[in-house]
């Protein structure tokens, strides 16, 4: 369709670019171009979220009531156990890496591709691979061991289909390591002349230390994961207490990775709002150095935090305040880069476009996941909240609030990139404004929940918590709609909307000096770059983006 | 307890309240006062360290505030004070078993006196749970395999929810119960029923006979296992020279993996209990060999036996 209508406006034959130079299904499912790489990986994850919000939505209409009137006990487990799994290891830790950072981290450092492009399209079979095995557990039996796979209840209690479950996962870490290992290199080895490290946007930044924290951390829920279904079908009693283990063991390896893996899934966020905060303030970036050492200090200290998940799980006191001390270092670079980014809109030139009010949304959901973060690494309030509904609204601040909303807000700026066509403003903004308000009202009242007692993974509950529940249904139900609206507008603008130009926002990065869609080796002749990141100085104030009505009925 | 967890909570609030509220009117008045079509020209500001040190310190030093308080709060909340009622929890899917000392045995209600410090000491016969009394702050796993404790000191009386925090299965949201304060007359009249069957300790006293411990853990020092008498919160000596002290966590490892440490002095010959008795019985074990410690005044005979041709295995100090 998109062909028809560039050869009927422009008698020229047009420039191919890599969404038309080639054709046929091989062209796509044997590409090796990071590119349509990265648009196989949107549809796959956009898939899965989907499958992933069909489990939320039953979540939130079991607990519209206290009694357990929808579902069976054993189905509602089954609910948060894959929404949770699906929505981390299939929709968020592939989310903004695996689509905006296969899309953009060559284009952004002047590179005809990632490294190793044939890896590239072999992790997106990988990805597939176990999306196919999870999607195989939940029709043959389902899971329900919580997306946290606690042993002993998940290695001999529980009879769902942990094994096969428990692998998928296996096979979808490799996914993210092949993709983290092509990133590393490609960071390494192919930034164009001139691209220094103290020249590389934020998102490469944050990137780059996505990767190394996946190439690190991985392995360990690999390994965890294994055991587990070793335990499973052959008793060999790693956690099991009868036989000598230690369940604690599992959780020390389960959080030793999925502590980091927040980490994972909110790094690219904050690479992808630094890039939309200096766009839309054309601004230069405040604290170029404070931002990309506050990813690095992030990625580091990362790692040294996992127990603060087992503050009340039977650890010792001592090593209890070292990792709560540790937790609060790693808060700091956080609250930079909430700073710096304020800082940067000062004395700005503020466009409110779509991509802007997800930024914005960012900053602010952020921002309350975080601070309420600090209360969970404080020891005495901890051992009160932790397992409560507390935690469900702390961490969906971060990864719903935080990385969905840096993702949907990254969509939206590169859109014209990816696709050549622009969004509908006038509904990105409403789209944008009712998953703001969808997401606080599902997910502030949890955090008034927790602290009066309502636990999480809770089938039924007691009727005092019903109204607030109510509340965060409703706000699920917003939420919702707010998700739908993207996917409607982004299918319709394939086709009906406005041509965009190489340029729509007068951004900087080099991923806006090549053509909208980007010719299939992203570059003419390899650049030469010679000034630094975010030198707004050097584009024009002004914003104006191509209107829709222009080109409705081509 | 609940009162000084509200008050860093609050403190938490307010504090962190106050700076979300100032980043978010800042970007409120930069949104407004910055915006395209009245300062259409953006002035580059590339940073400022001193700026950034003071938004990293100042915030490093709040949060050391926070560390501070929640952790004096924490180590508070793990050291129960001596001389609490001690009552024992064996956790079940999907099911709260709470035993008294006095014999009272109840599921998924528990009786307890206002002002009055209690310990739980608790257990899993399966899975892992998790101890939750929303209304008094304080939470703790409860794990297979081993003894964990909770403690907490109820100022008023009534009728609090009691949850399983720890998804445990099936049933999980139906392990919930309630922790009953009453008065402490209303609560001796309470005790004076369904100790039919004898204190705990009694029924472990019966069970220790009935198994034979007594063939070999001998009120004397001719046993081939070691005389228990006083043994309770001592340090023991070990065969490879360290020590231990006899506590819950030892004597459930001293009865259901004997091997694990064994007393200076004597064999590996005591056969495992694993799997023999339940979590239930293993408690009441451990409460009347607790008692024996407490005999010791009053069998001063058996406390310090005269020097035995091989070691007793007991340091006394």
């Amino acid at each position: 369709m998109k062909m028809a209508t560039q050869v009927e406006t422009i008698p020229v034959a047009p420039e191919r670019d890599y969404l038309n130079t080639e054709f046929g299904l091989g062209s796509w499912f044997l590409t090796t171009d990071h590119k349509r790489i990265a648009l196989l990986y949107l549809i796959s994850i956009t898939f899965m979220f989907f499958v992933g919000a069909f489990f939320a939505l039953i979540i939130r209409l079991e607990l519209l009531t206290p009694k357990g009137d929808l579902v069976q006990p054993d189905t509602y487990n089954k609910m948060f156990t894959q929404h949770g799994l699906v929505m981390i290891f299939f929709f968020l830790i592939p989310s903004i890496p695996a689509v905006l950072g296969n899309f953009l981290i060559p284009l952004m450092i002047g590179a005809k591709d990632v490294a190793f492009p044939k890896l590239n399209l072999l992790s997106w079979y990988v990805y597939d691979v176990g999306a196919i095995m999870f999607i195989y557990t939940i029709l043959t039996g389902g899971l329900d061991t919580g997306w946290t796979f606690y042993t002993p209840l998940s290695t001999s209690f529980v009879s769902s289909s942990v094994v096969v479950g428990a692998l998928a996962i296996f096979v979808v870490g490799f996914s993210s390591i092949l993709t983290s290992i092509n990133f590393i290199v490609t960071v390494h080895r192919l930034r164009a002349p001139g691209m220094t490290w103290g020249r590389l946007p934020l998102f490469v930044w944050a990137s780059y230390a996505t990767s190394v924290i996946i190439v690190l951390g991985t392995p360990l829920i690999a390994i965890s994961m294994a055991l587990v279904a070793l335990e499973r079908i052959f008793g060999i009693g790693f956690f099991d207490p009868l036989l000598g283990g230690d369940p604690l063991l599992f959780q020390h390896l389960f959080w030793f990775y999925s502590h980091p893996a927040v980490y994972v899934m909110i790094l690219p966020g904050m690479g992808v709002v630094s890039e939309l905060v200096t766009c839309f303030s054309r601004k230069h970036v405040f604290g170029y150095w404070g931002m990309a050492l506050a990813i690095l200090g992030i990625a580091v200290f990362g790692f040294l935090v996992w127990a603060h998940h087992m503050f009340v799980a039977g650890i010792s006191v001592y090593s209890a305040m070292v990792f709560s001390v540790l937790s609060y270092l790693v808060a700091v670079p956080s609250a930079i880069k909430v700073f710096n980014w304020t800082a940067t809109m000062y004395k700005g030139s503020i466009y409110l476009l779509t991509p802007m009010l997800y930024a914005l949304g960012f900053i602010g959901l952020f921002t309350i996941g975080g601070m309420t973060g600090l209360f969970l690494a404080s020891l005495g309030i901890d051992v009160h909240v932790t397992d409560s509904y507390f935690v469900v609204a702390h961490f969906h601040y971060i990864m719903v609030g935080g990385m969905v909303t840096a993702f949907m807000g990254g969509l939206h700026f590169w859109w014209p990139k990816i696709t050549g066509r622009m969004y509908p403003e006038g509904w990105g903004k409403i789209a944008a404004a009712t998953m703001f308000i969808g997401f606080n009202l599902t997910f502030f009242p949890q955090f008034v929940l927790g602290y009066l007692g309502m636990n999480r993974r809770y089938w039924q509950y007691d009727p005092q918590f019903q109204v607030l529940n109510v509340l965060s249904t409703a706000g699920a139900s917003i939420l919702g709609i707010g998700y739908v609206l993207p996917l409607a507008y982004f299918l319709w603008s394939l086709r009906y909307g406005a041509k965009a130009d190489d340029n729509p926002w007068n951004a900087a990065g080099l991923e806006w000096t090549v053509s909208s869609p980007p010719i299939k080796h992203n570059f003419h002749e390899t650049p030469d770059v010679t000034t630094e990141a975010y030198n707004y100085e050097d584009l024009p104030c002004d914003i104006e983006i191509p209107r829709e009505a222009s080109v409705v009925g081509h | 307890m609940s009162d000084r967890v509200d008050a860093l909570y609050i403190f938490l609030i307010s504090v962190t309240g106050l700076v979300t509220l100032l980043v978010m009117v800042l970007i409120l008045v930069f949104i407004f006062k910055y915006r395209h079509s009245k300062h259409p020209v953006a002035e580059q500001v590339v940073g400022s360290v001193p700026l950034e040190l003071a938004w990293s310190l100042i915030p490093l030093a709040i949060f050391m505030i926070f560390f501070g308080w929640g952790a004096r709060l924490y180590v508070d909340e793990s050291t129960p004070p001596k001389n609490s009622l001690e009552i024992y929890v064996i956790a079940k899917q999907w099911m709260w078993k709470l035993q008294h000392q006095t014999g009272q045995r109840e599921i998924n209600t528990l009786h307890v006196p206002v002002n009055r410090d209690v310990r739980l000491t608790m257990i899993s016969q399966d899975v892992i749970h998790s101890f939750w009394v929303p209304e008094f702050r304080i939470k703790a796993d409860v794990l297979p395999g081993r003894y964990t404790t909770v403690w907490f000191h109820a100022n008023k009386t009534g009728t609090f929810h009691l949850n399983c925090a720890e998804y445990c299965g099936t049933l999980h949201s139906g392990m919930v119960g309630k922790v009953v304060v009453m008065e402490p007359d209303q609560y001796n009249q309470w005790l004076s029923h369904g100790g039919e069957m004898g204190s705990y300790a009694e029924t472990g006293q019966k069970l220790f006979q009935s198994l034979g411990c007594t063939n070999c853990h001998r009120f004397d020092t001719q046993g081939r296992g070691p005389n228990l008498v006083g043994v309770y919160g001592k340090p023991v000596l070990l065969t490879d020279g360290s020590s231990v002290i006899a506590d819950d966590a030892y004597v459930r490892e001293s009865i259901v993996n004997p091997g694990a440490k064994i007393v200076a002095g004597f064999r590996p010959v005591m056969p495992s209990f694993q799997g023999v008795l339940t979590e239930d019985q293993v408690l009441s074990l451990v409460a009347y060999i607790k008692t024996l410690a407490v005999s010791e005044q009053r069998e001063p005979v058996s406390n310090r036996p005269p020097v035995p041709e091989r070691s007793s295995g007991v340091e006394v100090q």
